[in-house]
């Protein structure tokens, strides 16, 4: 993968694959350490499941036999001198279960990789998922400081327009950008 | 700036349409978007293909989907296309430029491009 932003849609894809309506994805700069925080109400996963996740040859799926979202992950953030933390309860444990990524970076480090197209990932996350509730945050100190809740969007629509009806990716596209566009 | 005020405004436009929308014969345009067709470049694929069914008025019939990993990594980003009483299409190797010729001769012109089906890549 070549730029974070891909990294990012395939870390939230596994919320959206654990059955998680609510699902919040942050970002936030500091001093030159970029962190990455996914937080989600899915299915969650037992000790024993976190425990193998960072093996590439461990995956639920029956499609093939290799999980590389993870590990793609944890490679990238340690080789910039960052790492990848995960907390999860699963729905067999906890009412109140899900799991929260947390990848950091050292976003200075000569084998980062540039953010990429950020809104292009929120969109296609958003254009899969229009029934989940999506709150997307990134800070930097930079001047970054872009917010968006689907669940306030959803509010206005009504139930009978879909958040992805390509008018409304549309104006949320030109909502985040725009947003972008102030730093 | 955009305002959260406009989706009222996209609401009212809507209204009518989504009556309209549902129900009608329907063709699916299914991406995989597991971590094989992201790394791959499944993203400006299916996004090529959202935009291009909305600007050649085909949004009314055709739904654009995603799904997980089809289990054909190697041929990543694929595409498939269900259609009512046809058989199913697989789109392999796309582009995003491959793909809005896929909106314009299959999904509007109604004959799937040969080159790019995995029988023939």
């Amino acid at each position: 993968m070549t730029d974070l932003s891909l990294y990012i849609l395939d870390i939230t894809m596994n919320s959206v694959r654990a059955g998680a309506k609510n699902i919040s994805v942050t970002l936030e700069e500091e001093k030159g350490l970029l962190t990455f925080k996914v937080t989600d109400n899915g299915c969650g996963m037992t000790a024993d499941q976190v425990e193998k996740l960072s093996n590439p040859f461990f995956t639920t799926r029956t499609t093939r036999k290799v999980g590389l979202g993870i590990p793609f992950l944890r490679m990238l953030a340690e080789q910039t001198g960052g790492g990848v933390d995960i907390a999860s309860r699963s729905e067999k444990e906890y009412a109140d279960h899900g799991t929260t990524v947390t990848a950091t970076f050292h976003s200075d480090h000569i084998d980062f990789v540039p953010l990429g197209d950020l809104v292009e990932t929120i969109i296609t996350l958003i254009q899969g998922s229009p029934d989940v509730d999506f709150l997307y945050r990134h800070i930097s100190d930079k001047g970054v400081d872009v917010r968006m809740d689907t669940a306030e969007m959803r509010a206005i629509l009504g139930d009978d327009i879909p958040l992805n009806s390509f008018e409304v990716l549309s104006f949320i596209r030109g909502f985040l950008e725009d947003q972008y566009a102030q730093k | 700036m955009k305002t959260l005020a406009e989706l009222a405004a996209i609401r009212e436009q809507m209204k009518d349409k989504v009556a309209i929308r549902t129900g009608s014969g329907e063709v699916r345009v299914v991406v995989g978007m597991a971590t094989c067709g992201i790394t791959a470049g499944a993203r400006p694929v299916l996004n090529a293909f959202v935009e291009e069914v909305a600007n050649q008025g085909l949004a009314d019939t055709v739904k654009v989907t995603q799904t997980g990993c089809i289990g054909i990594c190697q041929y990543e980003p694929v595409v498939e296309i269900y259609e009512d009483g046809k058989e199913k299409v697989t789109y392999v190797k796309m582009t995003a430029d491959k793909a809005k010729e896929v909106v314009a001769k299959h999904l509007k012109g109604g004959a799937p491009v040969a080159e790019y089906l995995i029988g023939n890549i």
